[in-house]
């Protein structure tokens, strides 16, 4: 990379040195002042204070800050500052980071969508009605399935209304004490395996084999009458796409099973494949993820979920569906697997993925794919060139799709420095840390970058010039990569306390108690020195 | 078309032929397609998308879709007595600046010491929320009060190793839907059985007589809620915890954070695992996607080692006198343990978590006691005005909160139809519970947004609408 130099900005976090909320404030100051009841109110009901039943009356205050309001914005925009995010280039593999478009933010902030309430009768709120309706066609077309459902607050859950949907099926057909087993791969992401146990399924893993994914043998030796459903991604988190997908999806249905597809890795494949032709009976798109929803750093985020007109009347419910010219939420039912969270779903962010389906459209969405793994490939190719990486499945010659995952094992034994260090140090670059593997890590020091479509080809030079210049310096001077970050808002965390419990502290109560200190001025602590 | 075509899209850096072929090049592949070649062919799609083309100017996608939404009717230019799980509340306005600031709209995980705002403003939820219901540990919220329930309920069936769990048989039904998948069907191996126990006709409230009948050595939970899902304080919840703990079982209660400033936390009368809605804290209803639920406990290593969500805790750092955030016991999550792992856990509601930190520190001690004690008397004014109405009553003797239950079956007319009337004043009226075993009813749901004028005028409206 030394050819073509690139310049790394100095860069600083910012540091407030801002105490924790619990600290601030001055006794009776105030933040928000509500009305006093109307003495019409008062004359009719007397007051508040005798209107709580005997003995429940609050009797000493919470020991909440007291603050004004500028005081509590000003905390709030300190803390936002001391988070890097997205503010400059962040690959982080597995999750697709993308633009997350403002016109969107603003226009599901209006009250016509923030301030709808989910049991308004159907004609009262047919503008988001006819938006979920029409994003589920635009599902339809680009998964070929038959109905989609938008309840799910985030991938997992997605994995886990397949749960339910998996067990109402094998229900109706009287098999579901029998087919109590899910099977998925080690690549596939954990709630895969871990809803499919929470759900009451007993879970078989199959493990990677010489080609990349686990072999038709392993999958054959698995399935039984007992098999409930398989639960797969397809390509995985090294950016292999399993092509015995389809013999596998055929196998798994001759035994009586359900297959769906965990559409995780969605970016490099979206118009190109469609999980019906592949045999499945029913998928997930995280649009939080490939469909351009904010990540909100954990949600709210959804999971859309779609099936087969075959098992679409086991769906959570209520379903929007379209009546002649109406549009309404199908509560009615019957054989529906119930709920698993209440209302129809985070509908500002299924709102969100609408427009961003809206304004890619069937030449944007296919030329985004192209992007994306164009720029892995071209990534795979530069980060090749560095010094201490390697390549996952060095064997397997083809090009990935969307994302590789990479090692730094041998960075690792050469400087002590991996992929923790390395991702530490980062952040000194104003680079977000990046994602390092899902566990078990199988590839020794793992990461996952995934370029995506937003990124110009100069962001990714730029980031690969960090990782090249951290590289560097691990071989010169391995303790400043050791102890980064420098220019970050604190320095390492000491992680002993998280697992000790006389010394977590999950809540300022719980700090004060176990740590001596009071919440009085003068003995707080402090963001830095 | 053709000009269409060799526009950039303003959301994909490289959109321009001239930077893939750059990057082709250095590659060393011949086309784009080449890179794909993992695919079989026979997996590929090769018909057009059935997608209309992209809307690549903003102001032309804006118009799009504000025409669409400008259909729905809001609470904004309504009146609105809906609640039931979710239920209309001031939002401040800085609340709403801080959660669309692009640093805490658009993170996906980042670390300790690079998104230590947002790590931070999680800490300051468990622990604004710990002050107000008196336990030092909450964890990071999951999707929703029923998912928060389920999630309790299945904590307390691993500690206790039973499978009995025990709730009202008045239930809100979306909740109550949600947790009987969370206690799995009957085929289920891990199934756990809920059994109902029946609330007094008159006061609405648990009927400990049947309680004690339900209560066994096979219970891991009593769970019950107060404010309950038709808005009544539960005023035997220390009574109903003495009989749960008498069978070794734990009590799990729901409770409205927002009563917390006037009313004493359920951990004074016993409770062991408190749940809960977020929404009211500062998140706006967005058609029920605002909702949220927090879990909390006391700070027990058995409580602690069952999570399955996330637990931020506060730690020190390499530098003396620093502080920093990590996540406490995490090894036991699904991240860490796949199916081992406790139940699961993933991407939920965190943003809303910095909205609610926002709110409380808003709020502080006097702004609870005050929103407490608006919501007290406005609903309380409410149902009375409406009491005045011939034909309608209010059901429960008992104290309510929020919400309570209008009967208008001495009115001659349904619930639904006086609804449909109501929306032509400009009012959504409460919800409809004639399926739910209450023919005639409905549940309201007055708060601080409501004025007695707003008030006044739904009862001019009903008055009208039930006018024989």
């Amino acid at each position: 990379m030394s050819d073509n130099p690139i310049h790394l900005r100095q860069y600083h976090a910012p540091v407030w040195d801002e105490p924790v909320v619990m600290q601030l404030g001055y006794p009776g100051r105030r933040g928000q002042v509500f009305p006093q009841p109307s003495a019409a109110a008062i004359d009719k009901v007397g007051t508040a204070s005798s209107l709580i039943p005997k003995g429940l009356a609050r009797t000493n205050a919470p020991a909440l800050p007291e603050m004004s309001e500028p005081e509590a914005q000003r905390h709030y925009l300190h803390l936002c500052q001391e988070t890097l995010g997205m503010l400059n280039i962040s690959l982080f593999g597995t999750c697709t980071m993308k633009y997350n478009a403002r016109v969107s933010e603003a226009i599901a902030q209006r009250p016509f969508v923030a301030d709808v309430h989910p049991l308004q009768p159907d004609e009262s709120m047919q503008g988001i009605l006819q938006a979920i309706h029409e994003f589920d066609l635009g599902l339809r077309a680009l998964s070929g399935m038959d109905q989609f459902i938008f309840q799910a607050g985030g991938g997992a859950d997605a994995a886990y209304t397949n749960c339910v949907v998996t067990r109402a099926y094998h229900k109706s057909r009287g098999e579901l004490k029998r087919r109590n087993e899910v099977i998925t791969s080690i690549q596939a992401h954990p709630c895969n395996a871990a809803t499919a146990a929470a759900a009451g399924f007993k879970v078989v893993t199959l493990n990677l084999e010489e080609n990349g994914y686990p072999s038709i043998g392993a999958l054959k030796a698995a399935i039984s009458d007992r098999t409930a459903a398989l639960f797969i991604n397809n390509p995985d988190d090294m950016g292999i796409y399993n092509p015995d997908i389809k013999e596998w999806v055929r196998l798994v249905h001759e035994a009586g099973g359900l297959c769906f597809y965990d559409h995780a890795n969605f970016n490099g494949v979206m118009g190109k494949i469609r999980a019906r032709e592949l045999g499945f009976d029913a998928c997930m798109f995280m649009l939080h993820k490939t469909f351009g929803a904010p990540k909100g750093g954990g949600g709210p985020a959804v999971g859309a979920y779609g099936c087969t007109e075959a098992l679409a009347p086991f769906l959570p419910k209520p379903v929007v569906v379209k009546d002649d010219k109406a549009y309404r939420l199908d509560y009615g039912r019957r054989k529906s697997a119930g709920k698993i969270r209440e209302f129809f779903g985070n509908v500002p962010q299924v709102l969100k993925a609408y427009a961003w389906l809206l304004a890619m459209g069937r030449d944007g969405i296919d030329e985004a794919s192209d992007i994306s793994v164009l720029a892995n490939n071209y990534m795979d190719h530069k980060l090749a060139q560095i010094r201490g990486l390697t390549r996952s499945n060095p064997q397997i010659a083809k090009h990935r799709m969307e994302m590789t995952r990479w090692s730094l094992g041998t960075l690792k034994t050469d400087t002590g420095c991996g992929t923790v260090e390395v991702a530490n140090r980062m952040a000194d670059y104003g680079v977000d840390p990046w994602w390092m593997s899902h566990e078990p890590w199988i590839v020794p020091e793992p990461f996952t970058p995934e370029a995506g479509e937003m990124y110009s080809k100069e962001d990714l030079d730029y980031w690969m010039a960090v990782v090249a210049k951290i590289s560097e310096e691990a071989y010169a001077n391995p303790e400043l990569v050791k102890s980064a970050p420098h220019n970050q808002v604190i320095a390492q965390i000491k992680s002993d306390a998280l697992n000790d419990p006389a010394k977590w502290a999950i809540t300022w109560r719980a700090y004060v108690r176990k740590h001596g200190k009071s919440s009085e001025a003068g003995s707080k602590p402090h963001a830095a020195e | 078309m053709g000009v269409r075509e060799q526009v950039g899209h303003p959301w994909m850096g490289n959109s321009l032929p001239a930077l893939k072929q750059q990057m082709l090049g250095e590659i060393g592949a011949g086309s784009i397609e080449a890179l794909f070649e993992q695919i079989p062919e026979d997996h590929r799609l090769r018909q057009r998308l059935d997608l209309p083309l992209g809307i690549k100017s903003e102001s032309a996608l804006r118009r799009r879709l504000t025409d669409m939404l400008s259909r729905n009717e809001s609470a904004d230019t309504n009146l609105m007595f809906l609640g039931a799980g979710c239920w209309p509340h001031h939002v401040p306005a800085v609340v709403d600046e801080i959660v669309g600031r692009t640093e805490f709209l658009t993170p996906v995980w980042g670390s300790a010491q690079s998104d230590f705002g947002r790590n931070q403003a999680w800490f300051e939820y468990a622990s604004q929320l710990g002050e107000l219901l008196s336990m030092e540990v909450v964890g990071l919220p999951v999707y929703s009060w029923g998912c928060a329930i389920g999630h309790a309920l299945r904590m307390t069936a691993r500690l206790t190793g039973r499978r009995e769990i025990v709730i009202a048989e008045v239930f809100d039904p979306e909740r109550l839907s949600v947790v009987e998948n969370y206690c799995e069907p009957t085929d289920m191996p891990n199934h756990i059985k809920i059994r109902r126990v029946k609330v007094d006709a008159k006061s609405g409230l648990i009927d400990l007589d049947d309680l004690k009948t339900k209560v066994s050595s096979k219970t891991a939970a009593v769970y019950f809620e107060s404010p309950s899902y038709l808005g009544l304080f539960e005023a035997n919840a220390a009574e109903i915890a003495r009989i749960a703990r008498q069978h070794g079982a734990e009590t799990i209660v729901g409770v409205d954070p927002l009563t917390l400033g006037i009313v004493r936390p359920p951990a004074d009368f016993g409770a062991d695992i408190v749940v809960g809605p977020t929404q009211p804290l500062g998140v706006h209803m967005n058609c029920g996607g605002g909702v949220g639920g927090f879990m909390a406990s006391r700070d027990e290593e058995r409580y602690v080692r069952e999570y399955n969500g996330f637990l931020i805790s506060i730690t020190e750092t390499q530098k003396p006198g620093q502080f920093g955030f990590g996540l406490a016991s995490a090894h036991q999550t699904s991240y860490g343990m796949r199916e081992n792992g406790k139940d699961w856990t993933g991407n939920s509601v965190y943003l809303w978590a910095i909205a609610n930190a926002v709110y409380m520190s808003l709020l502080g001690p006097q702004g609870f006691r005050e929103i407490g004690e608006l919501i007290l008397a406005q609903s309380h004014y409410a149902a009375r005005r409406l009491a005045e109405i011939p034909g309608i009553a209010i059901r429960y003797s008992g104290g309510f909160f929020k919400e309570f239950v209008v009967d208008f079956s001495g009115t001659g007319k349904s619930v639904a139809a006086i609804n449909k009337k109501l929306r032509k004043h400009r009012i959504f009226g409460g919800k409809d519970l004639s399926a739910e075993g209450m023919k005639q009813c409905a549940l309201y749901c007055v708060t601080e947004v409501h004025s007695t004028e707003d008030i006044d005028r739904l009862a001019s409206a009903i008055e009208q609408v039930v006018k024989p």
